[in-house]
């Protein structure tokens, strides 16, 4: 069950993640803007959920968002893909700007824009077919392929999502009798099978088992080389471990935004202080 | 902790032997009446079935079970009769019933899960029991009076001056008699009767897919139709594959609806368009003044009408157990 995967870096258990050797070095050489938030307000019906965020998230890095439960994390990660539009009592104002184009105007094509941008859930969610054809679904959705160009494509995705040594004889089976950790990784191969620019991640690991989790942000540490990667966490480890970038949320609101060690390090809020230091949340 | 439980237990048998032993006397009585209500259901089916054998078993007697199965007449001067034209109509409005009323079904259920604004569900829904709960026989007046000339008037008379004399196509649409009754009417009815079981049943399952699973899919960029195609219908395909039999059994079953609107004649016409029969609208009409042997084949074709409703039966339940292995 427990296959390694290639060691392809130890990962640190001091709460300082990977890049960046200060605070001071990251503001200074900072990478291209992929999304940028310009007064982004979100409302459930009367609700509001949002309050004018403004955000730059930057080209392949993480970021995560962290904050205590209702405070919106998940609702703006919501935004990015528009999958709120579902519902019509949700609606979201202002700007979010992905490759100069405002993603919330109504001429917005959404299915083209989840095929740029995927999202990975809080439970995985594979859908009622063969492995195989989970990864192959996003695909299909898009392009039409010969049968061995789409072999290679799967195989692909499996392998950048550390999943191809356990499935690769099973392919023809069905993706839901995989364990938790394997469905989820599967529903992470499905989403970069479709080579989106950026990947929503919604609390991925919080139905998985430790090892399972470990997996999964071992993953997600590799996939920046290529994606944009926006996490919503409640596990401030987890967040402190794996992303470049976080986001302190509060009541809708954002509190504080910067480098990750700044935010765990040298806060700059009361509010994210006490919380990154579990004084509350 | 187990010495205290035994304590227990001795305490109750000590202080109240009378209470436990009426408590036991009870119980047995319980169990029994559990067991007979159980029994009430065996006794019934087997009685029934029993009692139509019986009946039947002259008509079978004097035709052979295959000749009267096969059988395609149904002259009552003359004491012959087939079940032939009554089954092939049983199964032909069905299957139109069934062609027309599940697309239909899931429409609505896929409308009431997945589209429709939370104002728009509640009514909606609630006018789908409201049409589980027309009587059998409101649908046969409406469909004699109102829907039967309708057909007549817009389909059948048009209908045939277009397919006359049309290989195939005329054979199927032509209608000889076009009064508005027959095989299609009566399945279009039998559609509008089915739909609400099918669609409600529909709705529950689609309602109990978690919102995660149809946002993924929502998430990848699928339009609405490949959502509900690719994830949603496999999702509930076991559920869906009864859903269909539960309609498809009263289909079958349904009697005075289809006896109204079905044409009753007694011979089988190639075109849909055409009166015919169904088994159950045979039965009810001519029970009433049937002689000795009619009786018997009209028993036999009560038989046959369950072999055809168990067998549905039967293969709902492999259908089902197959796409669940799956």
């Amino acid at each position: 069950m427990i296959t390694a995967i290639e060691p392809t870096q130890v990962r640190t258990p001091a709460p300082v993640p990977t890049s960046g050797p200060a605070p001071v070095a990251a503001a200074a050489k900072p990478e291209p803007v992929r999304i940028a938030c310009r007064n982004v307000d979100f409302y459930y019906g009367d609700f509001h959920g949002l309050k004018s965020i403004n955000l730059d998230f930057r080209d392949r890095q993480v970021t995560a968002l962290i904050g205590p439960s209702g405070c919106g994390k998940s609702t703006l990660l919501r935004t990015f893909n528009r999958i709120y539009s579902l519902y019509p009592e949700q609606r979201a104002t202002g700007e979010i700007i992905l490759d100069g184009r405002n993603i919330l105007a109504a001429s917005t094509d959404v299915n083209e824009l989840r095929s740029r941008v995927g999202m990975v859930f809080q439970k995985p969610t594979p859908f009622p077919m063969s492995i195989y054809d989970n990864v192959a679904f996003g695909i299909r959705l898009n392009q039409r392929i010969g049968r061995a160009e789409m072999d290679v494509r799967v195989e692909e995705a499996l392998r950048k999502a550390a999943l191809w040594t356990e499935v690769k004889d099973k392919l023809r089976q069905s993706g839901m009798g995989l364990s938790g950790g394997q469905q989820q990784r599967l529903c992470i191969a499905r989403t970069i099978a479709q080579k989106p620019e950026v990947i929503l991640l919604d609390e991925p690991t919080s139905a998985l088992d430790p090892i399972s989790t470990g997996k999964v942000e071992e993953l997600i540490d590799q996939l920046k080389s290529e994606f944009t990667i926006v996490i919503v966490t409640h596990n401030m480890q987890q967040a402190a471990r794996i992303s470049q970038y976080t986001a302190f949320m509060y009541l809708g609101e954002v509190i504080e935004f910067g480098p990750t060690n700044q935010i765990f390090m040298t806060p700059t809020k009361k509010q994210t202080h006490d919380y990154v230091t579990g004084r509350f949340g | 902790m187990s010495a205290a439980v035994t304590e227990q237990v001795m305490h109750l048998s000590d202080t109240a032997p009378a209470a436990r032993r009426s408590h036991a006397v009870f119980d047995r009585s319980f169990r029994v009446l559990c067991m007979l209500s159980a029994a009430t259901v065996l006794l019934v089916l087997i009685g029934i079935l029993g009692s139509i054998v019986y009946g039947g078993w002259p008509a079978f007697r004097e035709f052979g079970f295959w000749g009267f199965l096969t059988g395609s007449r149904w002259n009552v001067a003359q004491e012959v009769f087939g079940a032939w034209p009554a089954v092939a109509g049983t199964l032909l409005c069905a299957l139109i019933a069934l062609v027309i009323g599940v697309p239909i079904s899931l429409g609505i259920a896929i409308f009431l899960t997945q589209l429709s604004p939370k104002w728009l569900k509640g009514p909606i829904a609630t006018a789908v029991e409201l049409l589980a709960a027309v009587p059998s026989i409101i649908f046969g007046m409406w469909g004699l009076f109102v829907f039967a000339p309708l057909v007549s008037q817009y389909m059948q008379v048009p209908l045939n001056s277009v397919v006359e004399g049309v290989p195939i196509v005329g054979t199927i649409l032509y209608s000889a008699v076009p009064s508005g009754t027959g095989i299609f009417t009566a399945g279009v009815i039998l559609a509008l009767m089915i739909i609400p079981f099918i669609a409600s049943i529909t709705r529950d399952m689609l309602d109990q897919i978690p919102s995660i699973l149809r946002e993924s899919a929502y998430g990848m960029g699928c339009t609405t139709w490949e959502v509900v195609r690719h994830v949603l219908v496999p999702q509930t395909a076991v559920a869906l594959v009864g859903a269909v039999m539960l309609g498809l059994g009263r289909a079958l079953g349904e009697t005075m609806a289809v006896t109204f609107v079905v044409g009753n004649a007694n011979r089988l016409s190639a075109s849909l368009l055409d009166p015919g029969s169904t088994i159950a609208s045979r039965i009810a009409n001519e029970y009433n003044e049937a002689g000795d042997l009619q009786l018997s084949a009209l028993m036999a074709l009560g038989c046959i009408l369950f072999i055809v409703t168990f067998s549905v039966l039967i293969v709902a339940r492999l259908l089902v157990a197959r796409i669940g292995k799956q």
